[in-house]
């Protein structure tokens, strides 16, 4: 392995982590919008805010970290994709603002019209951000960056793929939310939370899982680059993510909420690899390789060693934070 | 006239750089210094068992929780908007001054965790416990924004790469981060700008129990809550101005237009003069006081030294004078402004070990909160219109930088409008916390054994 896949690696790990755990909190927003009137939805909602308020600064830090090392390990590469996406990762940004400000607002309010307001601008925001940012995977994965080439500011992210990317985005985050939801009334014995979010936990979990079947279509058609390496490199992980995503549905079948929670995992994580595995050796699709992208080897070196040594400053104690919330011992 | 669309769009991706950064840095500094009173009032809970102080702090966590989420969300949209506006700068540089960034992502994870910990563990961890994990927070937090800063220090300072060979060819060879991260513009940068978040920070909390003695309330929460943050800000006022003249005299020697922008002097000359006030016109201040041979003496402690002028560049390559000048006034007048209120309060503090009485004080203290900010404003807009035309120092110009992707206009307004909604709302939200009633004093507990 060399040097740049070595840190892009590293980078890898980081959106992986970004996504199951930045996107369970998403989840959980697009959920809060779904919980009911005010006063059927309470519970729900109060669920929602326990679980999600001690971590979600420290889970939102991780795509602070894939955007540096990305700037920092491949300048090129990321400057062609802020270049074009600056539609889409501006809607992701004004999503970032609100999610975060709207949820840390909401708590300080009692009032029904003052909660109901913040509550909207928070849970609207949890969905249109996991949307974009899978509109925009879905335009790297399709090819639609040229770093060389005229800039598509629209077409670029418009694409089936793209689409496809930001609907499987907003559906796996609100699953990954659900059974994780699930699995926190479970240990705090909400019985009926249990109930309410375990439904939706298999409901969206199913449609999690005909939309990828339909995605293959999509990607079949229109990334072609994409699919052929999905089947050929990356295709043990991607089966991998379907068996676990079918344990997810057995499990929570049978109340074993822990581990459908582990399995949900699994099956994203697996996704996220075999993508990764997918376009491998390219960064950007059709346009720039790993290699051809990444940045001075002296800043690679230095980017390295200061994660290694950094991670070794935050790991445990995030690690701790994690198991804490998990536990409940932070509610 | 119609302005070509390029300059149109040039100027949209300015003015939203200005905005996001500009509303970052004042969220951003809360974020350094705040950990430090909230701190500060815990320690003083647990070792003098005094339960008024741990309620303190327990109200302040509050505050720091929204300022800290939202100064979170805002400084994510920078590091994308690095890329979206100024993506040819990224992509010839950002091998170059990106570690600084990486290691900050490092200390502001560190700073999230432990502010996790910290804020929802109050039940869970013993007092001392508490305490000890809250420490890291200011650690980080400060080592936050010394990379940061290291990171604009580059900007004026650009090092550890090639600059002749990237000037003659525009290919970036020769790569060091470490000696981009450790340029010479590095030391006082990053020194004035922590010392500025604490007493932004400083000022800005005391104001907010300044204005309550001025409606009466004079009980030990107020006092406390006052003392804490103005002593801290009081102490850090004196270090900035010396740290603040290092700054200009290193100028003198580095960045030498940004120093004749600042005092306005069109042409090189000995015997320079130290201008106080006025406007930039037809190369030269008018309206203005100035004080012969005081520049000369500042900067190279010699009256009859050289000091550049705006003449050693074309006029191209100048700032704009005036708003840096009018800028730089600004923030020294604060400044001395802010001395002048920090020894008032130690006067009657060493006299009588009481608080000034004066409702004059009180107005005062109450005015420096608004004041400090206006002060960082003013010293960002100096080093950074101060840096123009140039978005790298001498190296890349800031129209060379821009993205050529258009409709900026579009992006920009809609930003404007939501850092108005959240402006509006976070003030909300803080004046709802600041108002709602103390919940009653907890028992002081003894230190689990």
């Amino acid at each position: 392995m060399s040097l740049a896949e070595a840190l892009l690696a590293l980078m890898w790990v980081g959106v992986t982590l970004y996504a199951v755990f930045a996107g369970a909190d998403f989840g959980a927003g697009a959920w809060d919008l779904l919980a009911g009137g005010p006063e059927e939805g309470a519970e729900r909602r109060a669920r929602i805010e326990r679980s999600i308020a001690p971590v979600w600064e420290a889970n939102h830090v991780w795509l602070i970290f894939v955007l540096v090392v990305l700037w920092t390990g491949f300048p090129r590469a990321f400057a062609a994709v802020a270049s074009t996406l600056y539609l889409p990762l501006t809607a992701v940004a004004i999503g970032i603002i609100l999610r975060g400000s709207a949820f840390v607002f909401r708590k300080q309010f009692h009032s029904v019209r003052a909660r109901r307001a913040f509550g909207a601008a928070f849970a609207a925001s949890s969905v249109i951000t996991p949307f974009f940012l899978g509109a925009i995977a879905g335009a790297v994965a399709s090819g639609r960056i040229d770093p060389a080439g005229d800039i598509d500011v629209v077409g670029s992210w418009t694409s089936p793929t793209s689409l496809f990317g930001g609907v499987l985005a907003v559906l796996v985050c609100a699953h990954l939310a659900a059974v994780f939801l699930t699995a926190d009334a479970d240990r705090a014995g909400e019985t009926d939370l249990v109930e309410w979010f375990r439904t939706r936990a298999i409901l969206s979990g199913a449609v999690t899982g005909l939309t990828t079947f339909a995605g293959v279509a999509v990607l079949h058609a229109d990334a072609r680059h994409l699919f052929d390496g999905l089947t050929d490199r990356g295709l043990a992980l991607m089966a991998l993510s379907a068996v676990a995503g079918i344990a997810t549905l057995v499990l929570l079948a049978r109340r074993r909420c822990r581990l459908a929670r582990v399995a949900a995992v699994t099956a994203v994580v697996a996704v996220i690899w075999g993508w990764a595995a997918g376009q491998y050796p390219e960064i950007l699709v059709d346009h720039l390789t790993i290699e051809e992208a990444a940045g001075a080897r002296a800043t690679l070196q230095a980017m390295v060693w200061s994660l290694a040594v950094g991670a070794a400053i935050f790991a445990p104690p995030l690690v701790y934070l994690l198991r804490s919330a998990a536990k409940g011992d932070l509610e | 006239m119609a302005l070509a669309a390029e300059t149109v769009d040039l100027l949209a991706a300015r003015q939203q750089m200005a905005l996001s950064l500009g509303w970052h840095i004042v969220i951003a500094c809360f974020g350094v210094g705040f950990p430090i009173f909230v701190l500060l009032a815990e320690w003083r809970g647990l070792r003098r068992q005094d339960p008024v102080a741990r309620r303190l702090a327990r109200r302040w966590s509050s505050a720091l929780a929204v300022l800290f989420a939202v100064g979170a969300v805002s400084g994510t949209i920078l590091s994308f908007e690095l890329g979206i506006l100024w993506p040819r700068m990224m992509a010839d540089f950002g091998d170059v001054w990106g570690l600084p960034f990486t290691i900050e992502g490092v200390a502001f994870f560190t700073e999230a965790v432990f502010l996790g910990l910290y804020l929802y563990g109050w039940e869970r961890f013993s007092p001392r416990a508490h305490l000890l994990v809250g420490l890291p927070i200011p650690i980080a937090g400060v080592a936050s924004a010394w990379f940061v800063v290291t990171a604009n220090a580059w900007m004026n300072q650009p090092r550890g790469f090639d600059v002749d060979h990237y000037l003659a060819t525009g290919q970036v060879r020769d790569i060091d981060p470490w000696a981009a991260m450790f340029n010479p513009a590095t030391p006082v940068q990053t020194t004035h700008m922590v010392l500025a978040a604490i007493m932004v920070s400083g000022f800005g909390v005391a104001a907010v129990y300044a204005v309550g003695r001025l409606k009466g309330r004079r009980d030990r929460h107020h006092r406390l809550g006052f003392l804490i943050p103005f002593a801290i800000a009081v102490v850090a006022t004196p270090l900035q101005i010396g740290v603040g003249d290092a700054a200009a005299r290193f100028l003198a020697e580095r960045q030498p237009v940004k120093l004749a922008a600042i005092e306005g002097l069109g042409e090189t000359t000995d015997c320079a003069p130290l201008t106080v006030g006025g406007v930039f016109i037809d190369d030269r201040i008018r309206f203005g006081l100035q004080i012969p041979c005081g520049l000369s003496l500042l900067t190279h402690h010699d009256p009859n030294s050289v000091v550049q002028g705006l003449d050693e560049v074309p006029p191209e390559d100048r700032p704009p004078v005036n708003v840096v000048h009018i800028a730089f006034q600004a923030m020294v007048a604060i400044g001395f402004f802010l001395l002048g209120l920090g020894a008032w309060w130690a006067w009657r503090r060493w006299r009588s070990h009481r608080l000034p009485e004066s409702r004059w004080f009180w107005w005062a203290a109450a005015a420096a909160g608004p004041l400090a900010v206006i002060a960082l404003e003013a010293g960002w807009v100096v080093t950074e219109v101060g840096r123009q035309p140039w978005i790298v120092y001498e190296v890349m110009r800031v129209d060379d930088a821009v993205t050529d992707a258009g409709g900026l206009w579009a992006g920009y307004t809609v930003l404007l409008v939501v850092y108005a909604v959240l402006t509006v709302a976070t003030i909300a939200v803080l004046r709802r916390l600041a108002r709602s009633p103390l919940p009653d004093l907890e028992p002081s507990r003894e230190p689990s054994p």
